[in-house]
Formats: C-alpha cells, structure tokens, sequence
C-alpha cells in the first residue's frame, strides 16, 4: 500500500493523535492503512542488552510489562505521564514514536536511551537510530513507503542503574511543555559509569545531550555536578514560544527538569 | 462518489451486530446514528474530554479517536451495557444517583464506563486512583467532588455485596 | 424566621428526579433528536478577522454528493431580521451569516445542507469564497481610539455603551480618606463551555404553519425572539423544553443557530439539524464570555473603614452584541459587595473587537467584579498592614443592618457575614493552615492562604436592562407553574423552560409535595412546550429555586385552598373551621370527619353538583410570580433595585506554588456558604462544588486567546484549558442558613455559587504566595508561565 501511494497513505495505529487531526481536517490521507489487527506488530520481547516491541504494542501492555519495566524502567515512567487511561489503552508504542511531536513522552525516552527503529518496506529494512529517526517537529526520516516495525530499546546491564521521568504541562496528561528523562548507572563507590538524559518540549524533536552526559561519567553525581549538566544542557535547547510557554520559559523549565530527572534516578540508582 | 462500504460485526452489549459501514464512520457516530445507542455522547471529537467513552473488551476507550472497522471482532460495551441482568441500576449507577454524582447528564456515560473500569481492576481504589481513572474525562457540572464520592460508595457497597 | 425542621420534605436529602434516565444513558439530548428524513448542516466560517466578502462560489459545493442547499448571506438577510441587541444601539445588527463583511476569525459566511453531516462538510470544503482583508482590531482600548478601525462603521464608534454612574459623596470621600489606593484587575476571556456544545433541530410543517424547534436552550424569550428574527408571529414557534441541555451555566443561547436552522427547515421543507462541533463551538459559536479589565480605586481609613470606591470596567463584547453588554450591568445591584461602602463611582464601558461575540456567563458579570473587588480588598489590607479577615470584617454589613439599601439602590434582603465568615476559618482551622502555609514557606516553596467573601444576587430580576437602554420598558421578569391533580389523584407539575443539570424536575416535586403533604416520588413533572407554556424567564440569574419554587408553591397552595373550599361546601361550614393534612381535609378537632385526597378528588372532577359555586370543575391551578421587589424604573442617577435576594459564600484557599516552575497546585479549598433554606442540599453543593471548579478554571486555566492577527489561538479542548480532577481538588462546603423573608420558604438562589468567590480567592492566595518576593499578578487566568514570570527567572533554581 505504502509502496503504492507513498505520501497520500498514512498508517493508522492507536490513533489517539492521528484520529482527532483527521477529525478537524487538518491531515487528510488519501489512504489509512490500520495496522491494528496485524498481530506481528504487538509484542514486547526482553532480551539481554535489548527490549523489542512491536510497534503496534498498546502503550498499556507496555505499561503494565514486568520484565519490560525491570529492564528498562523509563519506559513505565514515561508512560504514567501519556495522556489517561483511555488514550494508552489505545495509544501504541510505534504511533507515538512515528508522530513524532516533540513534547510527547515516548520519543524522548526513545532518544535518551538511543533506541533503534526498525523501518520495513517493499523493498527491504533497516534500522535506524532514534537520533537519526527524528527528523523534526512531527516529522522523522521514515520514508512513506516505510512502516515502523519494531523498536529496540537498549537496557542497561549495570546492577545499580536508575532512571526517572519528569514533565510540566499545565493539566495532567496534557503535552507536556517541557518534560525530562534520565538514566544514570552507578558503581559500588556510587561513581557515576554511564549517564544519559535528555528534554522534551525544548526544541523540534526531543532532545539528548551525549556529551554532557558523558561529563558525569566518573563523578558521584552530586547536585552541583547534575545542575551544571541540566544548565549546559539547557543552554543548547532552542525551544519554540506558544500561547502556555515562552522560550525562555521552556528553556529554564528544561534545565529544572533535566536536574530534577537526574537526581531522582540517581537515587533510585544508589537505592539498589 | 459514493462511500465504500465495509462489513463489519461487533459484539455490542452483549448482542451481535453486523453492519456494512464507510471507513470514516466513527465508531461514536455508529452506536448513535445506526444503533440509537444515544447514551454515549460527543464532545469534543478529538479525544480531550472522554464524553463518548465505551469500553473495547473491557477497556475504557475513546470512541471517537475509533473507526467502526477498527472495532471488527471485538466487544463493545457502552452505558446502555452497564444495567444488571434484570435491567436496574448497577450498584455504580445508583451511587451515582445516590451522592448527586451527575447534573446536566452529558459526561456522565463517560464517567460511568471510566469508573466501572476502575472498579473491574480495583475494587478499593483510593482517592487519588479515580481521580486519575477519571482524569480524563470532563465535568463541567460537579467539580467532580460527587462523582468521588459515588465511586467511593460503590465500592463500599461492592465489598459488602461480596461478602 | 423559620427553622429548616419545620419542613416535611424541603431541605432534607432526596434523590434528583431526573438521574436515572442519565445514568442509565436515557438523557434526551438534541443529538439525540432524529427525525424522519432530516438533513444536516455544516458551515464555511471566515479565516480572516475583518474582511469584504468579494465573491462566493458555491457551484462546486452543490454538485458534491448528497448536497441539498448551499445558503449564503445574500440570501438569509434579505429574507429574515437582525437579532435583537440589548442595548440601544441599533445599527450594530446581526446575523447567522455574514453578508459583504465579515468581523471576526470564525464567523460563520454560507452553511451546506446534505445528507450527512460528514458529506456537508465535504462539500463545504469546496466552497470559493474570495476575501479582500480589511483592518482589524483585537485590543479593547485600542478599539476606544478615534483612528481604531470600526467593528460596525454604521454604529460611528467601537463603543457600544457607557455611562458613568455616581451614587453617593464619591469625591468628598477620596478628598477625605487617609489612604488611597489605584490598580488595574484583568478578567481574561472566559467562558462556561458546556461539554455539550450548541445544538438545534427544526421541522417546518407546512400544513399547520408551525416551526418545530427542538434545542439545547437556556434562554429568556427565546421563542419569541427566534419568531421575530424569521419574521413569523409568536404563535408560529413552538419551543420544546423537553429536551435535556448538557450544561449551560448561561451560555446556551443559539439564537443565531436556531434561526438559521429554522429558515432553512422552512425553505427546504425536511427537518434540519445542526449540531455545533467543538471547533465551531468554540469559535463560531458566539459562547465566550467576559473580557474584561477594571481600573479600581479606593479610598479608605487607617482602621480599614472603606469610605469610597470607583470602578471603571471596560468590557469587550467581541464583534456583536445581543444581551452580552448587560453582564456590565447586573454587578450594579450588589456593586459594593458585602460591605457597606457608601459612595461608589462604576464607569462600565463595553467596546466591540474583532473577536468572537461573548454571551452570557454563570453570575452575568458578577464573578469579574468580585474579583476586582476582592483583590481590591486584599490590597486595602496590605497597604495598611492589616490582616485581610479583619479588613473584610471591619467592612461587612452587619447582621442587625438588614435589609440594606446600597447606593447603588438595591436593598440586601438578609445574611449574615461576619457567621459565615467564621463558620468557614473555624471549618478550614485557619489557625492550622497559616501554619501550614509558613510551613511551605519554610521548606523553600511557596504558599499563600487566599479569602474571598461575596455576594450572589439572585432571583432573576432583570432589571439590568432598563437602567441601560432607556428604550426598554421591560419590568417584569414572572415565572410560573400549572399544577394539575388527575382523575386519579395523582400530581402533575408543569413547567416552561428546558433544564440543564439544576434538577427543576426535583425542585418542583419537591416543593408541590411539601405544600400538598404528598410523597414527591409520586409527583411528575413535565414541560410544556412554548406554545402550551405560562410565562416564563427561563432558568437564569440564580432564580428557579425562588421563582420557580414560588410559582410552584402558589399554585399548589390554590389547590389546597379549592381542596378546603370543596370540602367546606359539603360539610357546610367555614373554611377556617377546617385544616388541611396529608391531602385529605377534616373539622378541626375531628379529624375523622374529613373528606379524603381521594373524594375530594372525585368531586372536583366529576360531581359538579358537590361543587361549590362558581368554582371550575376538574382541578388543577396556574400560578404566575412577579420577581418580589420587581417592577420599578431607575432613578435618574441610576438607582434601582435589580435583584431581590442575596446570598453569601466566604472562600478559604490554600495554594502552594513550585518556585522553579510557577506552578501552582490548590491544597485545601472551604467555601462556606448562605443562600438561605436549601430545598435539596446535594443539589445546592453540587452546583456550588462544580462552580468553584468553574472559577479554578477562570483563575489558573481557561482563556481564549487570540493572536494579533486576530485568530483564536485555543480554539480545541488542547489550548481551551477546562480543569479536570486531578486539577480540581477535593473540596469542602459548610452550609450556613439566613432565610430570605422575601421568598415562599426563606430560599434565595444558589445556581451560580462557587463560581462567584473562586476566582478571587484563588487570586488572592496566589498573591499571598509571591508577597515575600514582593511580586503580584492581578490579571487571570495566572498561568504557570504568569507566575514564573513574577518570580523572576531564577538562574541557578534548577539546583534546588
């Protein structure tokens, strides 16, 4: 289908995003192609180094993963902060990350973590990097004849590694203006060994700051060092003005947030 | 250029229905148009205010974000499915009634599918667990202070009627 | 005065009427309405804010399946009439559609009628409409200015009313005060946004000549002005009021839709509906509300006395005006407040924009100006370094002081302020929540108590109108009710308005059944339609409880008294020599010489040789209630009566504030509340507890904004914030009860409360929050961005 009429077709997963915008006419394929009832496409799979899930995983069934949450906990962090009951019932993991709105929760945990996309066509697959994914402000580097198939998502093998999600929007479970995601791993001596984090809401896709990151490998993560991350990183967000918030506005919510996701994870860290 | 039509089948409230339907049918717009299930309303028609909740296989939902042909091999339960067998009030129904839980009318099929949803997966939810359950669904009458306290008191209720 | 115990069945818990059909999804709402072969409308609205309308093409439209008409405003305004404007300003006309012009971002310029409402908007999405941009203007005081572009150039000015009204020695007291005190309060646009949007369905039949119209209504004369505008006699609309209206709280007032809708019923001659969208609703819809800013002063004492207060408010109605500028109106009868302030000064100025047309919001005007007066208050106390509780209860109007006549010239019926208030602080332990605050303080965030005591006028009496247009004579605002008791004895209310969550069904049962001693669960009430109906002003103003209750209660103490009668003739005494109990009547001091409910029943419908003479057989009653203290003209200096009772509520707020965000969460929240005797108390707290929710969402949430260019920038349920209940915190009332002496039972009305007192209280614990930062904001809604703002960008938060 996709193959067939490229950009005039859309996939339809959840809906939750898609539905309403073909609702008020503001998107109007010329072809929906459902992909809810292809049963190859929900699944979540926790292996070694990695979780899969399918792209056409509810964000329910995700939530509500055991394995999948000991593995990778960010995942259910983020998810407690998507929308209500009723859109997660709905909502899938691949919808999410193919909208691509810059202030949702799944792409940014998606670009914290590196998660990789399996894109499939007529033609063949590859996978790309969430970094490479994103593309812009709802817009990602899948072609139209491509279909998100399924996505990696890196877990962590350190004993001592904790994550935290945090966001501000104005009603809960609205877009966030701005929201954040961390993931640090600790040793014994609680010297940090590996730390990732990112923003949302800050800039046209969600944004991770690897090389700011990589500054605290080697520290304890004490406050002074988390905030001087959270402020460098905030520093780099370019974020948008709308009628809730300003850029500057978004910008110091960035840097908040950013500090606040890192000091809980690394306290969930030093928990274990 | 007429509409395409497809056959669909859903199990609504218990009862088999079949239809043959466009694909941009929504699936709130079928149960009230077609099936004259008017109990679920529309409010906003993109997904914010939850009037038009039904449950799909027992899960709360939005039937305006759903086409009909998405709902294909599935249940459907809407407001008109929550009565006990013999037709009266669930236990949820008359607490509603019972703690002025509703005013206008208009959210409240919504909020009766949310909290008996709740109520399926948590028989003693607390405060906090139904103001989230129902987080998504808007009230403009009640300040949702009544719609607490009947959940409250259906579970109360429940519990005793299980001992 | 009477004691809530002396009542049977007012004031004690009951279950509403109306709840089963709802909960069991058996509401009859105007979606709900299919009738045979009807046709659907949908709508092309204008994308500009002021624009000429050069050419409309419609052939496209028309020859898309399933289309029916395409009507554009060429057309309709040749063929029906201006709706009616409030004010005396009659150039300011208005119409469904526009024609040669449009005013505003979503004014609606051709409607599409086709078989669905999906292939209507197909088509209307092929609708050319060619638009030369004209100037606009967003900005109220831009809009004052001589250059401004005009929203009506025939109107000569943007301004659509003013006048400034002086009652008492207002510049004697400011010569005088020890202090004075200037600000500016800002109401932002608002509006009550009923989860239901708009919706009307029409049938014309050609054969009897009337116009069916079933809509989701809460309007006074709305048949009648929906007749005028279609350019139909009165008596060829008929209005069914039983139709349930998913919320309303005012705004409900699709005139323009249901003439719309009407014509084109009749011009096609298949039933017509139309049901608004949510972006239509929100935007097209002409349901906003007040815009509003005050420029407030004070002059006061140093023991806090206020001695004087002016008010400029200046209120932008939008592009058209029906009744919107009277919300500037309604405050006058309780422009001071609670207090006794004696000398006021209020300047309303109501401007047009190009921006969605406001209609009427739960309170009419009243929840703004006790904004504007309850921050007013809070900044007296601060200037002066006194706490706030003693400020209010230094100005309160004494208990021993009713009834009050305030400057303005309307008397305050009763209450009792200083009880309330104190009933509210010993509910909340004030003593606990400032300590709680300081608490907060101490842990580095921010917390602030706020307080907030008013008034809501109630009864209905809309006498609003006459003080501002001149031309308008209209003094009355009655309402009634028919009472009829069958063959078999049992009792039918019959009322003239549709509901929109108050429980009138539950009201009038009620109320019948305290008067007639019967069981309200065996009592029906129904609603007449618009052509079977006795007068009535629809639910508006906080007025059903009183005039509805009183209508009710009259007619059903006419029954009684025909009851009596007969029973006096066949035992051929006097009928002071009988009583009345549980509906049967017997000889005082024999109670087994009496005629039963069911004899006597018997006689009034079928023996006509019992009945007395001169008294009609069957039995049933109408009863018709003028507004108690109705009736009058202004004065020249504008004084007038408008209201007749007033109740009370006392707010008490603790919100806690995030430092490094601006955002604010509401931790504990007590309103207390007066409006006299309650005749069914869950429903008072309910309307309270959902008008305090109301008034969170004017303070922290809801606004349409709009961009410069003059587009609705919150123009979905994404942008237009309606708090839900994880915004919403729990909250608590504390019932307080002066009865009113005006009124059947002592009730006064309650459909407003909450709504009236939140936004101040709110606003103010906000302030009391950002005091130690020496920060304020005195415009609503304060956004999270707002109050970041007022902080002040901390650098270095994020490591707190």
């Amino acid at each position: 289908m996709l193959a067939t009429h490229g950009e005039s077709a859309k996939l339809l997963a959840g809906g939750q995003s898609l539905v309403p915008m073909m609702a008020m006419r503001l998107v109007r394929p010329g072809w929906l192609v459902d992909i809810n009832e292809i049963a190859v496409l929900k699944f979540v799979a926790v292996e070694k180094d990695v979780a899969r899930t399918g792209a056409c995983t509810r964000q329910c069934v995700v939530e509500r993963d055991e394995a999948l949450a000991a593995r990778v906990p960010l995942l259910r962090q983020a998810l407690k902060w998507v929308g209500h009951i009723q859109t997660r019932n709905r909502g899938t993991v691949g919808g999410s990350l193919a909208h691509a709105d810059p202030c949702a929760e799944l792409p940014l945990v998606a670009q914290v973590l590196g998660a990789r996309m399996l894109l499939r066509s007529a033609k063949g697959a590859r996978t790309l990097e969430a970094e490479k994914f994103f593309s812009g402000p709802m817009a990602t580097s899948a072609r139209p004849d491509e279909c998100l198939e399924e996505i990696h998502w890196p877990a962590w093998s350190w004993r001592r590694t904790g994550s935290a999600f945090t966001e501000i929007s104005v009603r809960h479970g609205d877009f966030a203006m701005v929201s954040a995601a961390a993931q640090v791993a600790i040793d014994g001596d609680g010297r940090c060994v590996r730390a990732a984090f990112g923003v949302g809401g800050a800039g046209g896709t969600p944004l991770a700051f690897p090389k700011i990151a990589a500054r605290l490998v080697g520290t304890r993560l004490d406050d002074a060092a988390v905030s001087d991350a959270a402020h460098a990183a905030a520093a780099e967000t370019q974020p948008g003005s709308d009628l809730h918030a300003s850029a500057e506005y978004r910008r110091h919510l960035a840097g908040v947030l950013a500090a606040r996701a890192l000091r809980e994870a690394r306290e969930r860290a030093r928990s274990l | 250029m007429s509409e395409t039509l497809h056959a669909v089948s859903v199990e609504v409230n218990g009862r088999p229905r079949s239809a043959r339907v466009p694909a941009r049918l929504s699936l709130v717009d079928w149960l009230r148009e077609d099936l004259f299930l008017t109990g679920t309303h529309v409010g906003c028609e993109h997904g914010i205010c939850g009037a038009c909740s039904v449950m799909l296989d027992g899960q709360p939902v939005r039937a305006c974000l759903m086409y009909v042909v998405q709902a294909h091999g599935h249940r459907v339960t809407t407001v008109e499915g929550l009565a006990k067998p013999d037709g009266s009030m669930s236990v949820l129904q008359d607490s509603f009634c019972e703690t002025h839980g509703l005013q206008c009318g208009y959210c409240t099929p919504g909020m009766l599918i949310a909290t008996q949803a709740l109520l399926n997966s948590n028989p003693d939810p607390t405060e906090a667990q139904i103001r989230d359950a129902i987080g998504g669904n808007l009230c403009r009458c009640t300040g949702y202070q009544q719609i607490v306290e009947a959940v409250q008191l259906a579970a109360e209720r429940m519990a005793k009627e299980a001992k | 005065m009477r004691a809530m115990t002396s009542f049977r069945y007012i004031g004690a818990k009951r279950r509403a009427k109306e709840h089963p059909r709802f909960v069991s999804g058996r509401g009859r709402f105007v979606a709900d309405i299919a009738l045979p072969g009807m046709k659907h409308v949908a709508l092309v609205a204008s994308p500009h804010a002021s624009a000429r309308i050069v050419s409309i093409k419609i052939e496209k439209a028309l020859a898309a399946p399933g289309v029916l008409y395409v009507l554009t405003g060429e057309e309709f305004c040749a063929n029906t009439d201006s709706l009616a404007i409030g004010v005396d300003a009659p150039k300011v006309t208005r119409f469904a559609l526009a024609k040669d012009v449009v005013r505003y971002a979503g004014e609606w310029v051709a409607a599409v009628v086709a078989d669905s409402r999906a292939l209507a908007e197909d088509a209307a999405e092929r609708i050319e409409v060619e638009y030369e941009p004209l100037p606009h203007v967003i900005d109220p005081e831009a809009a004052l200015k001589a250059d401004a572009p005009l929203v009506h150039p025939a109107h000569g000015s943007n301004l659509l009313y003013h006048r400034t009204f002086v009652w008492g020695p207002v510049e004697e007291a400011f010569a005088n005060a020890e202090h004075k005190i200037a600000f500016r309060a800002v109401w932002g646009r608002s509006a009550t946004v009923p989860i239901e949007t708009f919706g009307v369905a029409a049938q014309w039949d050609a054969g009897t000549g009337i116009l069916d119209i079933w809509a989701s209504i809460q309007m006074p004369k709305f048949p009648d002005q929906v007749a005028r505008a279609l350019r139909f006699p009165g008596n060829a609309v008929r209005v069914h009021h039983d139709v349930d209206v998913g919320g309303s709280y005012g705004v409900k007032r699709g005139l323009k839709h249901a003439v719309l809708v009407g014509y084109l019923t009749k011009t096609l001659g298949v039933p017509v509906r139309f049901i608004e969208d949510r972006l239509e609703n929100l935007r097209g819809g002409d349901m906003q509300g007040p815009d509003r800013f005050f420029d407030m002063q004070l002059a006061f004492d140093t023991d806090g006395a206020i001695r004087a207060m002016k008010i400029r408010a200046v209120d932008d109605v939008g592009a058209y005006a029906g009744r919107s500028p009277f919300q500037l109106g309604k405050p006058v009868t309780a422009i001071c407040g609670p207090y006794a302030i004696g000398a006021i000064e209020y300047e309303p100025t109501s401007v047009m924009t190009n921006k969605t047309p406001q209609e009427a919001v739960r309170g009419f005007g009243q929840s703004p100006t006790n904004f504007a007066i309850e921050r007013a208050i809070d900044r007296v106390a601060r200037h002066l370094g006194m706490d706030s509780i003693e400020v209010r209860k230094r100005n309160f109007i004494r208990k021993d002081q009713f009834p009050y006549t305030i400057p303005s010239g309307s008397t305050y019926d009763s209450g009792d302020y200083h009880a309330v208030l104190d009933k509210t602080l010993a509910a909340i332990d004030y003593g606990s929540l400032v300590r709680a605050r300081d608490e907060v303080r101490r842990s580095g965030r921010l917390a602030g108590i706020g307080i907030a005591s008013c008034l809501e006028p109630s009864g209905g009496n809309s006498a609003f109108e006459v003080l501002m247009n001149p031309k308008n004579e209209n003094t009355t605002w009655m309402d009634s009710c028919l009472v009829r008791v069958d063959l078999s004895g049992a009792i039918t209310g019959v009322i003239n308005n549709s509901s929109a969550g108050q429980g009138h069904e539950s009201l009038v049962s009620t109320v019948l059944g305290e008067i007639l001693e019967r069981d309200p669960e065996t009592i029906r009430v129904v609603r007449a339609d618009s052509l079977t109906a006795l007068p009535s002003n629809s639910p508006v103003g906080s007025r059903m409880a009183i005039m509805l209750g009183g209508a009710a209660a009259g007619a059903a103490k006419t029954i009684k008294e025909t009851l009596t009668a007969i029973a006096a003739h066949n035992f051929e005494c006097s009928p002071e020599d009988l009583e009345y109990h549980d509906g049967s009547v017997n000889v005082k001091g024999a109670s087994s010489k009496k005629f039963s409910w069911d004899q006597l029943v018997e006689i009034a419908h079928r023996k006509f040789h019992k009945l007395p003479p001169g008294l009609e057989p069957g039995l049933q009653a109408k009863f018709v209630w003028e507004v108690p203290t109705g009736g009058a003209l202004p004065t020249p200096e504008g004084r007038i009566q408008i209201y007749p009772c007033y109740a009370f509520e006392a707010h008490v707020v603790l919100v806690e504030i995030d430092p490094d965000t601006g955002k604010p969460m509401i931790r504990r929240y007590v309103c207390g509340h007066d409006c006299g005797v309650m005749i069914n108390p869950d429903i008072v707290h309910g309307m309270t507890y959902g008008g305090i929710a109301h008034g969170i969402g004017a303070a922290l949430y809801e606004k349409f904004a709009y961009t410069e260019d003059g587009q609705l920038a919150s123009g979905t349920f994404m942008d237009y914030l309606i708090p839900s209940a994880m915004e919403v915190p729990a909250l608590a009332i504390v019932d307080h009860c002066t009865p009113s002496p005006l009124t059947t039972f002592g009730q006064k009305g309650s459909g407003e409360a909450g709504y009236l007192g939140a936004p101040a209280a709110i606003a103010n614990a906000v302030n009391d929050a950002l005091d130690p930062l020496g920060a304020s904001i005195d415009a609503l809604p304060i956004s999270h961005l707002a109050i970041w703002s007022a902080i002040g960008a901390r650098k270095g938060a994020a490591s707190t």
